[in-house]
């Protein structure tokens, strides 16, 4: 939360509309969420003039009170109502947080023109049962009849929440920083905080040393102060901290948070009577422990960062401080740490402690030494002014920051070319006063030096443009387009594949998956047909999404029974997707399943899903591929498919997957499942497509029908007809397969369709019955088989 | 002769009254005109007669001949057509009967956005390049500017795999740098890449653990923010419709300077503010920017000479802005009941 009434202290505001200027942030990049103006219409200052028992009620009063203009009647439940009191009146046509709008009634028969106000039914406070008991606000006698009480109370502010993306939290989440981004905007001038104070003649080097052990901590600030007297806050730094959203405690840790909310520098306090005359900072111990201001016990890390007294540790560095440390009601001395801390390891520290506070949050996004300096000598004056401090003379100072100044050098054309705007040197002269960077212009060349507080900035001409930019507002850019050479996109690699695959399977009515690549121990057990180890996640967020997958079927199967149990039975489903095993090798796969029905039509008879459907999609898919008569299958051997339905589908002679039904085991359904190997597929030359001209001469068909062993397989005998006929045999159908009665019981009879043709000429019957009886002989002889009689 | 050339004709036309379908015309025709027909039988003795009175008798039965053939020709085609009547009539089906329903698949709905993004930028010459899914810190996170260490990777809660060097990519962005290091500083480049991405996310209607970017980048010499809003434009268009408007806003990302959010105009409301877009009147939609010196100099181009610009956009958020699909975990059911919505051209 920005309080800009705070902002106000550094940048002259007056006559600005503020949600208007939210507007402007926002364009100019950090967006103000919400605005949230303490204003509440026909609330005025009020004086109980005379509280009297309500007639009907044991806890209601009935109150006269001057509102400045009259005296009006006000029945108040609260218990600390009384007459000559000062309070907050809301009279009627006041609307109050939840949507509370007053009006003029009756309670209990007494007329009630309004009501007296507790802050939280005002919305500045907390609804808490402590603020509840306490009952309506009492103001100060002084408080002035008839005008606004939030004016009075300085509570009357207009406050930014922001979501200020990471880079600029460290100068956009502190009210300087929030000021140069104003004045950037609005093309004014910041002015810094008083920060004078005198210094005693006892110099702290008397008192103290330092000494930092840690590479971890490039830059330690130590000031002392002395006879501090603890006590409330002035009202100007409670209002503050309140509208900030912190809580005040005592002057001298609202002191630390204020400055903190100033410079965006967190500052911590020890009691120097408790600490001693030693601080070394050094990383700490594995187990050590330390019990933090929460009265926590904390078991720190080797990473972690600790301040210590020598022997123990007395503050979490950037964290949080000791117990044993701490500034209580009698302390008198302090030593005021300001220092920067590695913004990685604070991060880590409060992440794995759990401990994130606005201190951390800061520490954690990193630091500029300058506020870090500037934050001490605020903190000097604020202490000296409002806790009677004595600050000693000297500073104890670690700093081994890099100092190197970030200077960009580059000329309004290089701003342009990048934003595509045209944007004049001079102009460019007024956006960089704007910004507050230094720069100095040689011929049309810039020299700027990026101020400190701008820790996000990186020395290059890129962050420029941003800078100007962003002010000369994204919203005027005019739309181009890249001035590039015509050419035509085009799918590289494995993607066309995919594509190739994709747009096949759906048009053969599959349709497309996406699911989870990472999958559970179960899960990835089914389908390990590659013998392949998985890649299991060291940190996995849980058991069930904890192993990177080597076969999508698994997958394919929970989307099955996801359907199934909406009562879908009908499902034809695919995925292509990256497959990964234990050496990170990656395959991609094109996963089938497919279960049901394929062509429905329930009242003539459907078309269901079975082996030699699937096997046909199969075969469709690679010869879409270009893959005719390159792949073959032989006897499946995955053991999640049933041993009697299932293939290894080979190409080349190469296996690239399988095919088959899922072992009954698994799922009584007939599901049917495809696995491939996208990689494998790929890695085949394809031949140009050419023209083939049809036969002119007449095709010749034959049928002839084998009785066999039942384990003789069809392919087999299809294989010694081919190799018989040779080339003039053009194509080889089976027509019918019987299994029954007229054969054996160990025997089934096949029967195939023979095409004879021969391109050039036309076949003689001789020649024809030639090959047909060398093909019949050979089935006979080499695979025992019988001719069928017809 | 004539008498009974009459008596042929009489009890033909009483023969011909009782036909009722080609069979039975097909008798008649026989039985008049057939080698041992009625006709025929009238010129059997011809032998037995003078030259004038054959040619009398064979002038006679050939018109008699073509007068029968002529009654039976005409008879036949309108039982032929009497009859095929009767034969549809008997086909007659019940065209209300439910259709046979031909199987075909349904996209997933992310690659059916994929596509449509995919189809445009393809015409404007980007190529659709993939990158791994286990990817090394390098490309994922410090070749883009993001060193060991930065706050920027607290927001990516990454899967490690390996230490802290293999890990599941979570951005399509190290495929902006393998692409690069490809190009060996000296190609210009187009190029998107839709992809899978994961991040330690618990899953709920608006987070999943694994989302789909579409990355883009060009590299080209020139190059600037003016026109990566111009191509912004194109896909917004291209998705929500041509009168889409577009804004950019600052916005911060580590291997882009300047970076911007890109924000479309609202398509429920048109602007004028609703619950979508939060009475903003407008969404925001990816982000974008210049391609970082850093980035570039990593990767092999020099900064000074080459520029470009770099987008991401969400898949699952387009396609649930597009579509009106309010669970993420819709993308990755597959419910077949509610894909197959998605199996159809879009209204133009």
């Amino acid at each position: 939360m920005i309080s800009l009434n705070w902002v106000k202290d550094y940048i002259d505001l007056t006559g600005m509309d503020l949600k208007e200027l939210a507007v402007k942030v926002t364009k100019a990049g950090i967006n103000v969420e919400k605005v949230v103006t303490n204003k509440i219409d026909n609330l005025t200052i009020g004086e109980v003039v005379e509280c009297i028992d309500h007639p009907d009620s044991d806890h209601l009063h009935v109150c006269q009170v001057n509102i400045g203009d009259k005296v009006t009647q006000i029945v108040c439940g609260a218990p600390n109502v009384r007459k000559g009191l000062k309070v907050i009146v809301a009279l009627p046509g006041a609307e109050l947080p939840g949507d509370f709008v007053i009006k003029a009634s009756k309670i209990r028969g007494e007329e009630s023109n309004g009501m007296i106000c507790a802050l939280y039914e005002l919305g500045l406070e907390e609804e808490t049962e402590e603020n509840y008991n306490r009952g309506i606000e009492e103001l100060p006698s002084d408080a002035p009849v008839g005008t606004d009480p939030l004016l009075y109370l300085g509570l009357d502010d207009t406050l930014y929440e922001l979501d200020v993306h990471k880079h600029r939290n460290n100068d956009c989440y502190y009210h300087i920083g929030f000021a140069y981004e104003i004045a950037a905007i609005l093309n004014k001038k910041v002015t810094l905080p008083e920060a004078s104070f005198t210094e005693i003649s006892d110099n702290i080097n008397n008192h103290f040393s330092l000494s930092v052990d840690t590479d971890k901590c490039p830059y330690y600030m130590a000031k002392m102060v002395t006879d501090i007297e603890i006590k409330e806050s002035p009202d100007f730094i409670k209002k503050r901290l309140v509208s900030a959203g912190m809580r005040p405690i005592n002057n001298v840790v609202d002191i630390s948070n204020y400055v903190m909310l100033e410079y965006g520098q967190p500052m911590h306090f020890f009691d120097k009577d408790k600490l001693g005359d030693k601080i070394v900072v050094r990383d700490a111990y594995e187990g050590e422990e330390i019990t933090t201001l929460d009265e926590k016990e904390r078991v720190l890390k080797a990473s972690d960062i600790v301040i210590t007294d020598g022997e123990k540790p007395v503050c979490i560095a950037g964290v949080m401080g000791g117990l044993n440390t701490d500034v209580d009601d009698n302390t008198k001395t302090i030593l005021i740490e300001s220092a920067i801390f590695d913004s990685t390891s604070i991060r880590y520290t409060a992440g794995h402690l759990n401990l994130r506070s606005e201190a951390s949050i800061r520490y954690g996004k990193g630091l500029n030494y300058e506020y870090t300096e500037k934050a001490m000598m605020r903190a000097c004056y604020l202490l000296e002014k409002y806790a009677n401090a004595k600050v000693l003379s000297g500073y104890v100072l670690h700093d081994k920051v890099d100092k190197t100044e970030k200077i960009v050098t580059f000329k309004a054309e290089d701003v342009n070319k990048l934003l595509g705007i045209t944007i004049s040197t001079d102009d460019m002269k007024v956006e960089l006063g704007r910004l507050d960077f230094d720069y100095k212009l040689e011929g049309d060349t810039f020299t700027v030096v990026i101020p400190r507080r701008r820790l996000d900035i990186d020395p290059n001409v890129n962050d420029i443009a941003e800078e100007i930019g962003r002010l000369y507002g994204y919203h005027n850019l005019v739309s181009t387009l890249p001035r590039v050479p015509i050419r035509k996109g085009e799918y590289v690699g494995d993607v066309k594949y995919r594509k190739l695959i994709s747009k096949r399977l759906r048009t053969l009515g599959l349709n497309e998956c996406k699911t989870y690549t990472l999958t559970s121990p179960d899960m990835a057990k089914l389908f390990r047909y590659e013998n392949k180890e998985n890649v299991v996640l060291p940190n996995p967020m849980s058991m069930d999404k904890s192993i990177i997958r080597s076969s999508v079927l698994p997958s394919l199967l929970n989307i099955y029974e996801y359907n199934k149990s909406r009562k879908v039975n009908d499902v034809l489903l695919y995925e292509i997707s990256k497959v990964y095993d234990v050496t990170f090798e990656e395959d991609t796969k094109i996963a089938l399943l497919m279960k049901g029905n394929y062509i429905t039509n329930s009242w003539a008879g459907n078309s269901k899903v079975d082996f030699y459907l699937v096997k046909g999609i199969v075969e469709n898919v690679l010869d879409y591929l270009g893959l005719k008569n390159r792949y073959s299958f032989e006897v499946g051997t995955c053991s999640d498919l049933h041993p009697g339905m299932s293939a290894n589908v080979l190409l080349d002679r190469e296996n690239i997957g399988i095919m088959g039904r899922v072992h009954p085991s698994l799922y009584k359904d007939e599901i049917y499942v495809v696995e491939l190997s996208l990689g494998k597929i790929m890695s085949k030359n394809v031949k140009a497509i050419k023209y083939k001209e049809s036969s002119k001469y007449p095709a010749i068909s034959k049928d002839m029908a084998f009785i066999v062993k039942k384990d003789v397989m069809a392919k087999d005998i299809m294989d010694v007809i081919k190799k018989a006929c040779g080339r003039l045999l053009t194509d080889i159908n089976v027509f019918d397969v019987y299994v029954g009665e007229n054969v054996g019981s160990d025997e089934k009879s096949i029967a195939f369709n023979l095409t004879f043709q021969d391109p050039t000429r036309t076949l003689s019957d001789e020649e024809v019955m030639q090959l047909f009886n060398k093909a019949i002989d050979a089935v006979t002889t080499k695979l025992n088989a019988v001719l069928r009689d017809k | 002769m004539l008498e009974k050339q009459e008596m042929i004709r009489k009890s033909f036309a009483s023969d011909l009254d009782s036909v009722t379908n080609t069979n039975m015309l097909n008798e008649l025709k026989v039985k008049y005109l057939g080698k041992k027909g009625l006709i025929t039988e009238l010129t059997s003795n011809m032998k037995d007669l003078s030259i004038d009175e054959r040619k009398e008798v064979g002038r006679v039965s050939n018109e008699l001949k073509n007068e029968l053939n002529e009654k039976i020709n005409s008879l036949e085609s309108e039982l032929k057509l009497k009859e095929l009547n009767q034969k549809l009539e008997s086909e007659k089906i019940d065209i209300s009967l439910p259709a046979t329903k031909v199987p075909v698949g349904a996209p997933n709905v992310l690659e059916k956005l994929i596509e449509e993004v995919e189809e445009l930028l393809m015409s404007m010459g980007y190529d659709v390049v993939d990158g791994p899914e286990i990817e090394e810190d390098k490309f994922n996170f410090e070749m883009l500017n993001i060193p060991k260490g930065h706050p920027a990777r607290d927001a990516q809660d990454t899967f490690y795999i390996k230490d802290e060097e293999i890990l599941l990519r979570s951005q399509t962005s190290p495929v902006q740098a393998r692409t690069m290091l490809k190009g060996e500083g000296k190609t210009p480049i187009r190029m998107i890449c839709p992809g899978k991405t994961y991040r330690r996310d618990d899953d709920d209607a608006t987070h999943s653990h694994q989302f789909m970017q579409i990355e883009g980048l060009l590299v080209d010499k020139n190059i600037s923010l003016s026109d990566l809003k111009g191509t912004f434009d194109a896909i917004a268009k291209k998705l929500f419709g041509e009168d889409c408007k577009t804004r950019f806003r600052p916005s911060y990302y580590q291997f882009t300077e300047p970076s911007v959010e890109t924000d479309i105009s609202c398509f429920v409301c048109k602007g004028e503010g609703c619950s979508l877009c939060k009475n903003t009147g407008w969404i925001t939609v990816s982000g974008a920017g210049m391609v970082h010196p850093n980035v570039l100099r990593n990767c092999g181009y020099d900064p000074e000479e080459w520029t470009g610009f770099a987008f991401g956009f969400g898949a699952e958020r387009l396609a649930m802005l597009k579509y009106g699909i309010n669970d993420i975990r819709f993308f990755y059911q597959t419910d077949l009941r509610e894909l197959s919505t998605f199996d159809r051209k879009d209204s133009e």
